[in-house]
């Protein structure tokens, strides 16, 4: 780089076109500071480091097809009557907005090709953004100093969710106005300001003639807007913090191994871009995605059988399906808990993940940097955790689907349901416990490994007939690589009386911490990794295998 | 490979990277069997050993890209030439459109051919030699952080904020109250609710009308085992209003044997076994459409809430929170129509409901 410059600067003869116009930029924009910095970044590769540009990629396919269907969208609640291209649908009244989404589908050329594209690209965002999170969780990867980047990601996930939701419900068919209706319930339950609630954010009684409009001004541009500038916020700290990298021969807590920015990791990531845009507009082509012209337009006296929300709402629909029916009349009130619960629930749930940076870190002490991420089976309680919280999910969506369970699998709704109330309790105990168990399972494992070698699957037979199996020792990248991580103590009270035999004073945090603290890192939860006297001692002494 | 031999070698065999800085407290000493080795030797790949690998390399990426560009020459043709009503049938897809499925399959050729051949290029032409950068704490040192409390203090003492504590607290006064204009602007989103969550337009003397054939119902209309689904006299699709009307006046008619009514109640709003309950669930307001006429259930497809139409519409499954709303018929010169309006708030419940 510098050999270059210096000859730039003795050539004679004007610079070539572009270094002037990057001169020209430099001097306004400053840009050869910020790609000094920037250009040749190292990035560690890992197959998993592309979950999170899975999400990115899926959220610009989405900006761009989305730009393009409001160029032929009409976000409006008048009610026509259809003439149309679709003849099942001649005839039949609806509101513009639904006959919109028709045209989109049938009078113009590749309109229906990017609502798929657009649809499901929103499902492939969300679903990368939890897979990509939970990556980020059980990696340890939230940890000091990537905590606000955390809830920046929780954010985009939470305001995602509702972006696809105000999206599906745009085009006013059977099944999305349903979903409507679902909110106008959950708004009236609202104790004390529901049902004014009720009547502004509709406009009047439901449906009215407003909330597709108010909606499609949400989707398009105050979410978007928001998730925008959330998503720029999550780039420039992945760029400033430096990229967490697995352990390994070679690899610190103050260095960051892999390959540069330019070009490597402007070719895979930008053609990873391509392959995510391209996959989703092949899926588009083959598999059709919220037809809506099969479910027809809504009429609030209509219903479909199986009507489900897109998959990330699945988990909230699952709360207010099996929650049972509560309620509550006094002094000329009612209290809805069969809605107000769930929708209690389904926030505090996910925010049960988003404060768990903050829980382990206070629980831990721990103040310092973290780049090298955690393997899941060295910190149990954590993976236990997320775990049980995926358990809990899952066991929701499961709720969110009974009646398709139910049909497919010819059981009963009621067990089901009944199912899922249990399981949604039980379910993350045992899968805590489980996991916790497996993951010191693997650390036996990895103990026993860097201490007797690998099995080699060869058999050996001694001159005196005994047969053994041949252990081969681990070459010292490997010795690393399972013994690198820290054990810490856990956190000590201390004595519970001073040195001048007064009583201390311990207050309930402090107590709840030290017990949290013995849950980490206790001996229940540690298998003590090899020291390197154990390790002479075997493997010096004779004939052991 | 199988050698037991290697055993008694491994300590000294292996000596420690001693080029590593130590991290995390880890101790390296010459005896640390542990220790981190240091970056593994770059392994060459062969395109770059052996140019000829390369020359295949650079045509694989090559081809990726021409089959892009010839992918998007199909898109534009397929735009062109595919009629957009065109239905084809593929195995195993079904009857599809062909325009939507052409389009598609092309576009995802073109964008997919330009990712595998920038990816190929960059891990077979592009160096694959991994690299180390040094991470600097993220933290300022204390000089950086000193200089910047006293550039603050300087700046605060400057303004005087501390100093003239009317102009402080005044000023918090108005940046508190400004807000307050945008939340008055959002009165007029909409009107306030009044008494239209507790009324419909069911009163007394209005014909039931079967929502299907728009016809008014007799009592003869009303087969024993079927669900009949019933509006209000005078409503109609092009009604300015119909949706917000139709949405709180749905109604469902079943005939039950008045002997196997159990609800006194019930009974006594019923007609000749005949009972008309509210349509929309008092759960989350999704319109009822499932009937089990050996039970006389009805299940909501939302919510799965169920109610018994044969003992005052009361909850026997599901998260709803009260009976369904009935509504007390009567028969009038051959129709059916209603005896009063409905005694209670159709719909889901609300604060003020009581």
């Amino acid at each position: 780089m510098s050999n270059e410059t210096s000859a730039t600067t003795t050539r004679r003869g004007p610079a070539p076109r572009g270094e002037r116009i990057a001169d020209w930029a430099d001097g306004r924009l400053g840009i050869y500071s910020l790609a000094k910095s920037n250009m040749r970044k190292i990035f560690p590769d890992h197959w998993s480091f592309m979950l999170g540009e899975v999400a990115l990629y899926s959220f610009i396919i989405i900006i761009l097809t989305g730009v393009y269907l409001t160029l032929f969208f009409h976000p409006s609640m008048a009610e026509v009557t259809y003439h149309g291209s679709y003849v099942p649908m001649q005839g039949i009244r609806m509101t513009q907005a639904f006959e919109s989404t028709l045209n989109i589908s049938f009078d113009v050329r590749g309109g229906l090709l990017i609502r798929q594209i657009h649809h499901w690209a929103a499902l492939v965002f969300l679903a990368a953004m939890m897979v990509h999170m939970m990556r980020v969780f059980f990696t340890g990867a939230f940890r000091k100093p990537r905590e606000v980047n955390w809830l920046f990601g929780f954010l985009l996930f939470v305001l995602g969710m509702f972006t696809g939701f105000t999206g599906y419900s745009l085009p006013d068919d059977l099944l999305s106005g349903t979903g409507v209706r679902f909110i106008e319930g959950v708004i009236l339950a609202m104790p004390l300001v529901g049902s004014y609630l009720q009547f502004f954010i509709f406009g009047g009684e439901f449906p009215g003639h407003d909330i597709i409009p108010r909606f499609f001004t949400v989707h398009v541009l105050l979410l978007p807007g928001i998730m925008l500038g959330l998503l720029v916020a999550h780039l420039i700290l992945v760029f400033y913090h430096k990229h967490t990298q697995f352990p390994g021969a070679g690899k610190t807590n103050n260095n960051v191994v892999g390959m540069p920015l330019l070009p490597v990791y402007m070719a895979k990531a930008g053609g990873f871009f391509f392959l995510v845009f391209g996959v989703i507009a092949a899926i588009a082509a083959i598999a059709s995605i919220n037809p809506v012209w099969a479910i027809g337009p809504y009429r609030p006296d209509q219903v479909s059988t199986g009507a489900q929300p897109d998959w990330y709402m699945g988990f909230a629909e699952g709360l207010v399906r099996v929650m049972p029916g509560w309620e509550w009349n006094f002094w000329g009130h009612t209290l809805n808990f069969g809605v107000l619960i769930p929708i209690l629930v389904f926030p505090l749930v996910l925010v049960a993940i988003a404060v768990y940076p903050f829980v382990e870190s206070w629980v831990r002490g721990d103040k310092r940097e973290h780049h090298i991420l955690d393997r899941p089976r060295n910190v149990p309680t954590r993976t236990g955790f997320g775990v049980a919280w995926l358990i809990a999910y899952f066991v929701m969506l499961i709720g969110g689907g009974n009646d398709l369970w139910a049909t497919h699998f010819h059981l009963s709704i009621n067990s089901i349901t009944w199912f899922v109330r249990i399981a949604f309790f039980v379910g993350p105990v045992l899968g805590f416990i489980a996991t916790k168990r497996i993951c010191l399972g693997l650390q036996r494992r990895d103990k026993d490994k860097v201490l007797h070698g690998r099995e080699s699957g060869i058999i050996k037979r001694l001159p005196h007939g005994e047969f053994i199996e041949v252990h081969e020792p681990l070459d010292q990248e490997q010795l690393h690589l399972l013994t690198q991580h820290e054990q810490p103590e856990p956190l000590e009270l201390g004595p519970e009386v001073d040195e001048n035999g007064v009583e201390r004073k311990l207050s309930r945090a402090q107590k709840l911490r030290a017990k949290l603290s013995k849950s980490y890192y206790g001996e229940d939860s540690v298998i003590a990794k090899p020291t390197v006297e154990e390790y002479k001692e075997i493997t010096s002494g004779h004939g052991h295998h | 490979m199988s050698e037991t031999g290697r055993h008694e070698d491994v300590p000294e065999e292996t000596l420690p990277g001693e080029r590593e800085t130590a991290h995390e407290g880890a101790v390296i000493t010459a005896e640390n069997p542990f220790a981190d080795p240091g970056l593994p030797p770059h392994e060459h790949r062969a395109q770059d050993i052996d140019e000829r690998a390369a020359k295949r390399s650079e045509r694989t990426v090559a081809l990726l890209f021409v089959v892009s560009m010839i992918a998007t020459v199909a898109f534009i043709a397929s735009y062109v030439a595919i009629p957009i009503d065109k239905i084809v049938y593929i195995w195993p897809i079904g009857h599809i459109s062909a325009l939507n499925f052409a389009l598609g399959l092309t576009l995802g050729a073109a964008l997919f051919c330009i990712g595998a051949g920038a990816v190929h290029w960059a891990r077979t032409l592009m160096s694959d030699e991994e690299v180390a950068d040094e991470r600097h704490p993220i933290e300022a040192t204390p000089e950086v952080k000193a200089k910047v409390m006293a550039d603050f203090a300087d700046g605060a003492k400057e303004s005087q904020i501390g100093r003239r504590k009317l102009v402080r607290n005044t000023m918090f006064g108005a940046l508190a109250l400004v807000p307050l204009s945008g939340v008055v602007l959002l009165r007029d989103l909409g009107p306030l609710p009044g008494t239209k969550l507790r009324t419909t337009n069911w009163k007394k003397g209005v014909r039931l009308v079967n929502a299907s054939t728009n016809l008014p119902l007799r009592p003869e209309d009303i087969a024993v085992g079927s669900l009949t689904f019933a509006k209000p006299e005078g409503l109609e699709e092009d009604d300015e209003e119909f949706a917000e009307k139709i949405a709180k006046d749905a109604l469902m008619l079943v005939r039950i044997q008045p002997q196997n009514i159990k609800d006194k109640h019930e009974l006594s709003w019923s007609h000749e076994g005949i009972v008309a309950y509210s349509k929309i669930c008092t759960h989350v307001g999704c319109p009822i459409s499932l009937y089990e006429q050996q039970t006389h259930h009805v299940l909501c497809p939302c919510h799965q809430s169920t109610f018994d139409l044969s003992d005052g519409g009361r909850v026997i499954f599901g998260p709803a929170g009260h009976a369904l709303p009935q509504l007390h018929i009567t028969e009038k010169d051959g129709f059916l129509e209603a005896a009063s309006g409905f005694g209670e708030p159709v719909g889901p419940s609300f604060w003020e409901r009581g």
